[in-house]
C-alpha cells in the first residue's frame, strides 16, 4: 500500500495523470465512445460532464478495467498500460467511489475497508495494521469516520467518506467520484468539497462525474463536456461560464430558471392529517404527517433522500396504509383503517409518477404500448372483445404512439421494450401516460432523477403546463434546485416529520439546507 | 461485468436449441460408445421407432399430449414469476377426478355429456391441488416450490390410498379402480378413423390431443392478448409496478397456480380417460417434471412447448424402442440419454449463448469492415 501523505513527490507538470487516447466502445448498435481524446493534470479537478448515455460513464468504466476498448489507448503518469479488470486498476492507484455505494451494511467502518485487503492472517493483527493506517490518513485529509460504528448506523455524507477513505486505502492517487453529490445536503456537499480541495492539495487527482453544472464550477480546475459519446469541448475552468457548458451538452440553448407563478386561494383537492407509519421493526416513518394541495399549485417536499418522503408518496398513492391518519380527496374520506387502494386513487383522478420508475412506473419487461396503459389497462377504453376480456391492442398502440407524439419520447417505437428506452424517454412515457388523464392531482417523486438536461427542462415545463391548467402538484425532489425552480410552497421533511414550510419567496439554498439538515443525527 | 450481446432472434430460438440439441446428442453417444454400443445404430432405432412408423407415431404423439399439458402448466406459473414444480402432483389429483367422476357419472350419463364434464373435473381437481400451495405462498408467505414438490408426495399417496382403501373392487388384488363405462373414454385416433372408414394401427393417441392444442392456444390468447393475461404478466415480471397501478399481487398469484393446476391437471384425461379407462397407480409417470424441460426448452411460449413436446415424445417412444431392439441397452440407459438432454436442452440452455453472442459481433464486425 502506498501512502498518499507523503506530499513530496510533485509529478513534472507536463505528464497527465491520466490520458486516454482515441477510445471507441460499441455496444450492439450504440456508439458509446468514439474516438475520445481525454488527459487530465496530476493534482487538479477536473469535472466530466455530459447527458446521461452521453459516454461518461462508459468512458470511466474503460479506466477503471470494467469494460475494454475497441480502439485506443490508455497511459498513467505517462505509462502505456492495459487495464483488464479493477484489480489492475487499483494497482495502478486508481480509485472509485460509485454512485451508489458499495459497502456492507452489517460491518464496520473498519471492516469495510479492510475487506478484500486484509494485510494480515489473523484479523485482530491486521485490524490494529488498518486501524493504525486509516488513522493516519484521517489526520492528513481531514476525512473522518468512526471507524468502529456499523455502515447501517450512518448518514449518507459520512458513508460517502468512508468509501473515499477505503479508496485511499487502497493507494488511490486518482479517484473518479460517481455523482457524489447526489445524496447529499448543500452543507455536506460543501464539506465534501473541502476535503476534495485537501485531497487535491495533497497531490490527489480527482474526476468528478456529475449534472450539476454549478458545483462543477466551484470545484473544477477544468472540465470535459461529452455528447453522443464525444468530447465536445475540454477548456480551463475559468474560460466557460454554466450556460456555456449546459450548451456544449446538449447542443442548444436551455433554459432551467423559473417562471411563471401560482394563482392563489383556488379549492383544496387534497389533504392528509396527522398521518403515522412505522416500519415492520417498530421504527417511525413518519410522524403526525399533514399537509393539503389546492388546486393550481405546486408544492415542493425538500429533504435528503431517507427522511419519509418516499412513504409519504406511498401513502398519498394509496400503494401503502398508514398506522393512524386521515385523508380527504376529491369528496372522498379515508381513515387508516379503510385506506385508499391505487385503483380508487386512480378512479378519483389521481396520478402518480413515482420515484422508482424501473421497478414501479415501468414494466421493463413489456414493450412501450403495454407499459403505457399500466394502471390504465381496465379502462373502458381499453377492452373489447366478448364480456371486454381482451385486450385493445390497437388502441392501446395508438394511444402510445399520441403520447410519444406529444411528449417527444425517442425512438417513436411503441413495440420497443420498456428497457431500451434512456432514462429520459423513460421518465417522458410515465409522464404523458399519468398527465394523460388529466388528473386533479398529480404526485411526482423525483420526476428528473437520471434524467438528461434536455428532458428535464421538457418535463418542468410539462409540470408547469399542468400546475397551471389547474392541476394540485406534489413535487418530491432531493435536487434542491429543482424544488427551487417549480414549487410555489416548501414543505421540507427531516425524521419523517414536516420540519418546515416555506413560501418559494423565502426559499433559498441555505434556509432549505439548515431545514433539511436540523438534528439530523 | 461484461456486456450480455443482445441475439438476433433466429439466433435466440432457432439456432441456439439446435445447438443445444446436437451437444447434448453429441454428449449421450459418447456416453453410448462407452458402454460399447453404435451411436449411430441407437440413434437411427430410436428415430425409426418413434417416426418411422404410423403406429410410432401415434404413440410419440400421446406422450406429446402429456408433455403439451404439463409443459404449458409450468409456463402460466413462470408467467406469474411462480416456479409450479407440482405439476406432477397437480396431474395425479386431475387424474382422481377424472376417475371419481367417471366412475360416479359414466354409467348414467352419453359420451356427449359425460366427456366435457369429465374435462371440467380433470381441470377444476389440478386447479383446487395447485390452490391450496398458492394460497399458502400468497397469504401465509410460504415458499410454493417447497409446497408444491410436498403436495406431489401427497397427492400420490392419496391416491394409493383412495385406490387400495376405497375404489379397489372386492376381491381384486390389482391396485386399480374398475373400468369405466365406454361413455367416459376418450375416443382413440385409430377407432374414429375406423369409424371414417380407414384403417390406423392401434395406438393410445387419443383426441385429447386436440384438446392439448386448444389448450396451447388458449394460452397464448389468455398470456398475451386478455387483460387478466396482462395483469398477471405484471405481477410475474416486476409486482411492485403491478401495485402500483391496482393489480392485487396475492389473487393473481391465485389466478396464475390455478390455470397452471388445471392444465397439468388435463393429463388425467389423456392417461386415465383416454388411455385406462379405470383409475391405475402412478400414470403421470414423471410427466410433470418433463414438463419443466419441455417449457424451459419452449421458453415458455405455446408453440415453443408444442415443439419441445414432439421432442420429449420421440425421446419416450423411441427409447423404449431402443431399449426393446438393442440387446445391453437398458431402460436406465434410455433414462440417462433423456436425462443429458433435459440437463443441456433444458438446465443449461443459455450457456451457450454468450459464445453465440462473441461469434455473432465477430461476423458483424468483418461485415461491416468489408461493406
Amino acid at each position: 500500500m502506498s501512502e498518499i501523505s507523503s506530499g513530496t513527490a510533485v509529478p513534472s507538470a507536463v505528464t497527465p495523470a491520466v490520458r486516454l487516447a482515441g477510445i471507441s466502445k460499441r455496444f450492439g448498435a450504440v456508439q458509446a465512445n468514439r474516438g475520445v481524446e481525454f488527459e487530465i493534470a496530476p493534482g487538479t479537478v477536473h469535472g466530466l460532464v455530459g447527458e446521461n448515455g452521453a459516454g461518461k460513464s462508459t468512458l470511466m468504466a474503460i479506466l477503471y478495467g470494467y469494460y475494454q476498448a475497441d480502439a485506443g489507448h490508455i497511459e498513467v503518469q505517462g505509462q502505456r498500460v492495459q487495464i483488464a479488470n479493477s484489480h489492475q486498476a487499483i494497482a495502478l492507484g486508481i480509485g472509485m467511489v460509485h454512485q451508489h455505494f458499495m459497502l456492507v451494511d452489517t460491518l464496520s467502518c473498519l471492516d469495510n475497508v479492510m475487506l478484500g485487503a486484509e494485510p494480515a492472517f489473523f484479523l485482530a493483527r491486521a485490524k490494529r495494521e488498518v486501524r493504525a493506517k486509516l488513522e493516519a490518513l484521517m489526520r492528513d485529509t481531514g476525512l473522518h469516520v468512526h471507524l468502529d460504528a456499523l455502515v447501517a448506523d450512518l448518514p449518507v455524507g459520512e458513508l460517502q467518506r468512508l468509501e473515499i477513505l477505503k479508496a485511499l486505502y487502497r493507494g488511490a492517487r486518482i479517484l473518479i467520484l460517481d455523482e457524489p453529490t447526489a445524496v447529499l445536503t448543500p452543507q455536506e456537499t460543501q464539506q465534501l468539497f473541502e476535503t476534495l480541495r485537501r485531497l487535491r492539495a495533497l497531490g490527489t487527482t480527482i474526476i468528478l462525474i456529475t449534472h450539476k453544472l454549478k458545483e462543477v464550477m466551484a470545484l473544477c480546475d477544468a472540465v470535459t463536456v461529452m455528447r453522443a459519446g464525444q468530447v465536445i469541448k475540454t477548456c480551463d475552468i475559468r474560460d466557460t461560464s454554466p450556460e456555456d457548458l449546459a450548451e456544449a451538452m446538449v447542443g442548444r440553448k436551455v433554459n432551467l430558471g423559473r417562471s411563471g407563478g401560482a394563482a392563489e386561494g383556488r379549492d383544496e383537492r387534497l389533504s392528509v392529517n396527522g398521518l403515522c407509519l412505522k416500519s415492520e421493526q417498530g421504527v417511525a416513518l413518519l410522524s403526525d404527517v399533514s399537509l393539503s394541495l389546492r388546486a393550481g399549485e405546486i408544492v415542493g417536499v425538500a429533504g435528503v433522500s431517507g427522511n419519509g418522503q418516499s412513504e409519504l408518496l406511498e401513502l398519498l398513492s394509496g400503494m401503502r396504509a398508514p398506522d393512524a391518519g386521515r385523508m380527504s380527496l376529491g369528496g372522498a374520506s379515508f381513515e387508516a383503517a379503510r385506506w385508499l387502494e391505487p385503483r380508487g386513487a386512480r378512479a378519483l383522478k389521481l396520478a402518480h409518477v413515482p420515484e422508482d420508475r424501473h421497478a414501479c412506473g415501468m414494466v421493463m419487461s413489456f414493450p412501450a404500448w403495454e407499459t403505457a396503459v399500466l394502471g390504465y389497462h381496465d379502462q373502458a377504453q381499453y377492452r373489447c372483445g366478448p364480456g371486454g376480456l381482451t385486450m385493445n391492442e390497437g388502441h392501446m398502440r395508438a394511444q402510445t404512439a399520441e403520447m410519444m407524439e406529444r411528449f417527444d419520447v425517442r425512438p417513436r417505437n411503441a413495440e420497443l421494450g420498456s428497457s431500451k428506452f434512456s432514462g429520459g424517454n423513460q421518465q417522458k412515457l410515465v409522464l404523458a401516460r399519468e398527465i394523460g388523464q388529466a388528473p386533479a392531482v398529480l404526485l411526482v417523486g423525483q420526476p428528473t432523477r437520471g434524467v438528461d438536461i434536455g428532458a428535464i427542462e421538457f418535463i418542468h415545463g410539462q409540470l408547469r403546463a399542468l400546475r397551471d391548467a389547474g392541476c394540485a402538484v406534489l413535487l418530491v425532489s432531493s435536487e434542491l434546485d429543482e424544488i427551487l425552480a417549480l414549487a410555489d410552497r416548501v414543505l421540507v421533511m427531516n425524521g419523517g416529520r414536516i420540519t418546515g414550510e416555506l413560501p418559494i419567496d423565502q426559499c433559498d439554498e441555505k434556509s432549505l439546507g439548515l431545514l433539511m439538515a436540523a438534528q439530523a443525527d | 461485468m461484461s456486456q450480455p450481446v443482445q441475439l438476433p432472434r433466429w439466433m435466440d430460438i432457432g439456432l441456439l436449441p439446435l445447438w443445444n440439441l446436437a451437444v447434448a446428442l453429441a454428449v449421450a453417444g459418447l456416453v453410448v460408445l462407452v458402454i460399447g454400443q453404435s451411436p449411430a445404430q441407437a440413434l437411427t432405432v430410436l428415430l425409426n421407432g418413434a417416426l418411422g412408423s404410423t403406429r410410432g407415431l401415434g404413440y410419440t404423439l400421446y406422450y406429446a399430449t402429456t408433455f403439451i399439458f404439463t409443459g404449458l402448466a409450468v409456463a402460466v406459473a413462470f408467467h406469474g414469476g411462480l416456479f409450479n414444480i407440482g405439476g406432477e402432483g397437480q396431474a395425479t389429483v386431475g387424474g382422481i377426478g377424472v376417475g371419481l367422476t367417471a366412475l360416479w357419472l359414466s354409467p348414467h350419463l352419453p359420451a356427449p355429456l359425460m366427456l366435457p364434464v369429465l374435462v371440467l373435473a380433470a381441470a377444476l381437481f389440478g386447479m383446487a391441488w395447485a390452490a391450496i400451495p398458492a394460497y399458502l405462498q400468497a397469504w401465509r408467505g410460504s415458499h410454493i416450490v417447497i409446497t408444491t414438490i410436498m403436495f406431489n408426495f401427497l397427492a400420490s399417496s392419496l391416491n394409493v390410498y383412495l385406490l387400495v382403501n376405497l375404489l379397489r373392487p372386492k376381491g381384486s388384488m390389482a391396485v386399480e379402480s374398475s373400468m369405466f363405462a365406454d361413455s367416459a373414454r376418450m375416443p382413440a385416433l385409430h377407432e374414429l378413423a375406423a369409424r371414417l372408414g380407414f384403417e390406423l394401427p392401434s395406438s393410445p393417441l387419443n383426441l385429447s390431443l386436440v384438446l392439448a392444442l386448444a389448450a396451447c392456444v388458449f394460452v397464448w390468447w389468455f398470456l398475451w392478448k386478455s387483460r387478466a393475461g396482462y395483469a398477471l404478466r405484471a405481477v410475474g415480471s416486476a409486482p411492485k409496478a403491478a401495485h402500483y397501478a391496482g393489480i392485487r399481487p396475492r389473487m393473481q398469484v391465485l389466478v396464475a397456480m390455478g390455470l397452471s393446476g388445471a392444465l397439468a391437471g388435463m393429463v388425467g384425461i389423456n392417461e386415465i380417460s383416454g388411455v385406462q379407462g379405470k383409475l391405475t397407480l402412478d400414470f403421470v409417470a414423471g410427466a410433470g417434471f418433463t414438463g419443466i424441460a419441455v417449457s424451459l426448452m419452449g421458453r415458455n411460449h405455446p408453440v415453443g412447448i408444442v415443439l419441445a413436446s414432439l421432442l420429449f415424445g420421440v425421446l419416450y417412444q423411441g427409447g423404449v424402442e431402443v431399449s426393446f431392439e438393442i440387446p445391453g441397452f437398458s431402460r436406465e440407459m434410455v433414462v440417462t440419454v433423456q436425462g443429458l438432454i433435459v440437463l443441456f436442452a433444458g438446465a443449461m440452455a443459455m450457456v451457450s449463448a454468450p459464445l453465440f453472442g462473441r461469434l455473432y459481433l465477430l461476423f458483424k464486425s468483418k461485415e461491416a469492415a468489408h461493406g
